[in-house]
């Protein structure tokens, strides 16, 4: 009997919930595989697939956004070998799945933490909420494909926010898989969206785009190219999360602070009266 | 009739010197390779005083006695000391008062009414709130032992000259960094009397120092390799290039920039009340305010009988010697600024939009621009875009919630927003699709000190004010 | 008003035929933001008023000056003085302008009416069972009609508080309309005892109810219970009656009485009138001052502007 043939994998972009092969027709070979190879307009596609999500993901309840969360979560834990066949090592998968669930658990929190009742020196009522920015750009770190791409993907949705995240272009196959596990999860599409391929043809575009609202400078390394993303940020006064330095430890407890450089401080007064 | 008769506050009260100095290190110095410059009364434009202004090694020296004063003194004081010289600062602001105000309104052109009652009174509140945090600061909710950034480099605009001081100067103090902060060049005044205030709390040197001068004083600060931290409130141009400068820096950077506000009136407003506030959103300070509701957008049901109330309480307001307690408009603060308002404005004219102001009489001398509103604006009318930064309100209308929410958004600024219903879960459903920082139901151009303030999209980032004006001085 | 802005003068006297269009029409009245009224008639409290401007601030106040006692234990000798010092506030200074009325209870009218025959100060009497009401409406009408007789050229009522906080507002306006014509040719002035209706809504709302009705003047207060006239409740008054003429074509004068006792309190008050609704209304036929200790003080106040000293209390008499 002879041998089966496997089915393999092509491994596509994530925009809108969909998974589209680069509209530029280009792939390129990595980790044994073809990958999309993104383009400019691939990155503008999924800023518009992005902002289409606004909506809808932030107006969510907090309740329902850390319940999908929590799915994310479930998915993962039930595609466990997967991630480890892909060579990402087991305790990293567990630390991101762990990751998933810390995160999801601060969407009905953070807003607790973070905002709260003003006690100003008048008869009003005053209170600070944060809110999503908005459309966060994202660049993942190069390693570990998995638990710095779940870092810095929670942190940002679980407020509210969608992404566009540029996928570390030497290990982009954790997080084309990632993406199964998100569309699988009850995330509606175009909350997060992932490019493969140059960071030098997406992330330009993305820091200079007008409709993205922050950008996530974790994973440039090159700090010649993440000064000059900081300059086209500034364009639209994008909020910047600046690289993380090299030897970052991403087991550690990340803290609040990548949530909330992407969040707004809204505060409401009104008068006290009859 | 009923005339009032000139009431002016007395001038005596504050004593201006011909000329000042850099204040570094805890004396005023001459600038060793600066220049110097007037700053005028912009209500009669008399050369009020002869100014200093810091070349790139002023600021330097400045810089270098900062970061001393960090290193040696400041940085190692435990909070509870911290604290007590904020709160010293409180109480001498609050005893000199009347002669800030007086000073602030000389050299700004600002009512005295709003000097006296507003301005003073919060920036006194300011340090007195932010005194309080210095020793409390692990309990601010970042983190266990969180750290000051260092060095804090801060400009401030002309148009609340001492209060934006204040909210610079005292979280930043109150983190246990040290600031070298550089004044608009038109209201450098109240700063360097601000100076001696601190010389009088025997704040020790180089933890204040104010280095006054123009736009190249300003980017050789922002710039200066030895500061950590970059805090700037004026317009989204300059923010947008202090934002380009400190790219792949350390410095920490929050902004907070223009505004193109919307004030919503709803068909259930209480009508003689959101008429006052849309007056005090768009005449307060003249207009100079980058939180100012300038563009109000009325429900078109009612839209008629609102602009004949607006109208007539126009036509109330006094516009004069800023000096004057009855005064509720004083003057421009800058030529240029009137030059800017007034451009605006044929803007409007031009493009369609019909123009009214009230009779009103406007001095001679000195920089004026009577109230001013524009009704039948669109939004692709300039001034329904841009910041007019003066007396001037643009007016559109509206026919549904969701319409009036869309209108208020459709701009790239997002500093503060107005509502004004009676409905309170209207209000609640507005203010949460609002894009800006600071929502007004029902009132207008409030500030409190414990309140966080500051914008969304291009009207900046970060927030100054309550506990969340910490974070931007705190290694968070 | 927001409806009726533009509408003719009829329809708004059609209101008072029926329970419903009333409660329509003062609940579509636009609400009062407590704290922002306060605030717009605390802002007018800081108008600095001096030297000229004062003066004749002062005169004004003076002529607007409802002089009163109502007291059980008023006589007629104490309110022949009283009138006397209404036609000469200042003996010492025939400058001195006369008050605008001097008010008294029914009982006293006959006394006030001897002293101030043909010199110009009006008689201003409370009936409707003053200060609470409480009674049957035809003891009420009685009262003012005994008033009027007695010689009363104004007569301030008291509205219904109870009808009216109960909500039924046909007959609080029917009570005013009766009186109204019992008043005849005298002017009614209608108190609404705003420190019972509790809400700058209600105030608003009873204001136009008393001006549907045909009020010639609204009221602030009776002065008998704990909050008189305040300068908010006064602005919702002067707005009310600058919407009712713009409405109506009428215009209804405003009142406030209790509580006013000094030349800075009257002086905000003007300032107030002079930015709310304008000159039209800077005149004693269309504001007055209900109060007693208040013009002691507009006295003194001016003799300080005319001489440079200040005077003191002991200066000026006490009627």
């Amino acid at each position: 009997m002879s041998e089966r043939v496997a089915v393999r994998k092509t491994y596509k972009l994530f925009i809108g919930g969909k998974f589209p092969r680069s509209e530029s027709g280009r792939s390129y070979i990595v980790q044994d595989a073809n990958v999309a190879l993104s383009s400019r307009k691939d990155a503008r596609d999924a800023v518009v697939a992005a902002r289409a999500a606004v909506k809808g993901w932030a107006g969510a309840t907090a309740y329902n956004r850390g319940q999908i969360l929590y799915r994310v979560a479930e998915m993962l834990e039930g595609r466990r070998e997967q991630f480890v066949a892909l060579g990402v090592p087991a305790d990293e998968v567990d630390a991101a799945i762990d990751r998933w669930v810390w995160y999801a658990g601060w969407s009905d929190k953070l807003a607790q933490v973070y905002g709260g009742a003003n006690p100003v020196a008048g008869p009003y009522f005053n209170l600070s909420a944060p809110e999503p920015t908005g459309v966060v750009a994202v660049v993942a770190p190069e390693a570990p494909a998995l638990l710095g791409l779940v870092s810095v993907i929670a942190p940002a949705i679980v407020t509210g926010n969608t992404v566009v995240v540029a996928a570390s272009p030497a290990q982009p196959l954790a997080a084309v898989t990632l993406a199964e596990v998100l569309a699988t999860s009850d995330l509606p599409g175009g909350v997060v969206n992932i490019l493969t391929g140059r960071l030098s043809e997406t992330v330009p575009t993305l820091a200079g785009h007008m409709d993205v609202n922050a950008i996530d400078l974790t994973g440039v390394a090159d700090a010649e190219l993440a000064a000059d993303l900081e300059v086209k940020a500034a364009q639209n006064l994008k909020r910047v999360l600046r690289p993380a330095p090299v030897d970052h430890d991403w087991f550690a407890d990340p803290g609040i602070a990548r949530m909330t450089t992407l969040l707004e401080t809204k505060t409401v007064w009104h008068p006290k009266g009859v | 009739m009923f005339e009032y008769a000139p009431a002016p506050e007395s001038r005596s009260v504050v004593d201006i010197k011909p000329s000042y100095g850099l204040f570094i290190d805890g004396k005023f110095v001459d600038p060793t390779d600066g220049g110097s410059f007037k700053s005028i009364n912009p209500a009669s434009e008399e050369v009020l005083a002869e100014v200093a202004e810091a070349g790139g090694q002023d600021v330097d020296r400045a810089v270098r006695a900062a970061r001393t004063a960090y290193d040696k003194v400041w940085g190692p004081m435990p909070g509870r000391d911290r604290a007590k010289y904020l709160y010293r600062i409180a109480r001498i602001i609050q005893e000199r008062s009347r002669e800030l105000a007086v000073l602030e309104s000389l050299d700004n052109g600002k009512p005295i009414k709003e000097s006296r009652d507003v301005d003073v009174p919060l920036v006194g509140a300011h340090f007195f709130y932010y005194a309080g945090w210095a020793d409390k600061l692990e309990h601010a909710g970042f983190g266990a032992n969180p750290r000051p950034l260092g060095v804090a480099a801060q400009v401030i605009p002309w148009n609340f000259p001492l209060l934006m001081l204040a909210w610079k100067i005292a979280p930043a103090l109150a983190a246990g960094n040290t600031v070298v902060l550089k004044p608009a060049e038109t209201t450098p005044l109240t700063a360097l009397l601000f100076a001696e205030i601190c010389q009088q709390a025997d704040l020790p040197a180089g933890v204040v120092n104010i280095v006054t001068g123009a736009g190249d004083t300003g980017r050789a600060l922002v710039e200066h390799p030895g500061v950590d931290k970059v805090a700037f409130t004026g317009s989204t141009e300059v923010g947008r290039a202090i934002a380009r400068s400190v790219a792949g820096t350390r410095k920490k950077l929050t902004l907070e920039l223009g505004g193109k506000a919307a004030n919503i009136v709803f068909d259930d407003a209480p009508i003689d009340q959101a008429v006052e506030g849309i007056v005090n959103g768009i005449f307060f300070n003249q207009g100079h305010v980058c939180c100012a509701g300038s563009r109000l957008l009325i429900q078109e049901n009612v839209a008629d009988r609102v602009l004949e109330s607006l109208k007539r309480r126009m036509a109330q307001l006094r516009v004069g010697d800023p000096l004057d307690k009855n005064t509720d408009i004083g003057a421009i603060n800058s030529a240029a600024q009137l030059a800017r308002i007034k451009e605006l404005s044929d803007a409007g004219s031009a493009e369609g939009a019909e123009r009214w102001s009230p009779p009103c009489e406007l001095p001679d001398r000195g920089f004026w621009f009577a109230p001013t509103i524009f009704t039948g604006v669109t939004q692709a009318h300039r001034i329904a875009r841009e910041e007019i930064f003066g007396p001037v309100l643009s007016v559109l209308t509206f026919r549904t919630p969701a319409e009036a929410v869309e209108k208020a958004n459709n701009t790239p600024y997002g500093l503060s927003a107005g509502i004004w219903t009676d409905k309170g879960s209207r209000i609640l459903w507005t203010a949460d699709r609002l894009r800006a920082g600071v929502v007004w139901a029902n009132t207008f151009n409030k500030f409190d000190p414990t309140s966080p303030f500051g914008g969304y999209k291009e009207s900046g980032y970060g927030r100054e004010g309550g506990r969340h004006g910490l974070e931007g001085y705190l290694n968070v | 008003m927001t409806a009726t802005a533009t509408s003719a003068r009829s329809d708004l006297s059609e209101l008072g035929r029926s329970e419903t269009a009333l409660r329509t029409f003062l609940h579509g009245l636009p609400g009062v933001d407590q704290v922002g009224a306060e605030q717009r008639a605390a802002q007018l409290g800081t108008r600095s008023i001096k030297t000229t401007a004062k003066a004749q601030a002062i005169d004004l106040a003076i002529r607007m000056v409802d002089l009163t006692t109502l007291e059980g234990a008023d006589t007629p000798g104490k309110v022949r003085a009283l009138a006397a010092k209404a036609v000469r506030p200042d003996p010492a200074d025939p400058s001195c302008p006369h008050v605008g009325a001097v008010c008294v209870y029914p009982s006293m009218v006959p006394y006030v009416a001897e002293v101030l025959r043909g010199t110009g100060v009006h008689l201003a009497s409370v009936a409707t069972a003053f200060p609470s009401g409480q009674a049957p409406l035809e003891i009420k009408l009685a009262d003012v009609r005994a008033a009027v007789e007695a010689g009363a050229d104004e007569i301030d009522m008291v509205i219904n508080r109870s009808a009216f906080l109960a909500g039924r507002y046909k007959e609080v306006y029917d009570e005013i309309v009766a009186t109204k014509s019992a008043c005849g040719d005298a002017h009614l002035k209608v108190i609404l005892e705003t420190g019972e209706l509790a809400t700058y809504d209600n105030v608003r709302r009873a204001s136009w109810l008393a001006m549907l009705a045909g009020g010639d003047f609204i009221k602030t207060s009776t002065g008998k219970v704990p909050v008189a006239a305040t300068l908010p409740v006064s602005l919702v008054m002067l707005e009310a009656v600058r919407d009712f003429r713009a409405a109506t074509g009428r215009q209804v004068g405003v009142k406030p009485a209790g509580g006013i006792k000094t030349t800075k309190d009257a002086i905000k008050y003007l300032v107030m009138v002079n930015e709310t609704v304008g000159a039209d209304w800077l005149d004693p036929d269309w504001f007055r001052f209900g109060a007693s200790s208040l013009l002691n003080d507009l006295l003194m106040q001016r003799t300080k502007l005319t001489t440079g000293v200040y005077s003191g209390p002991d200066y000026f008499t006490l009627d």
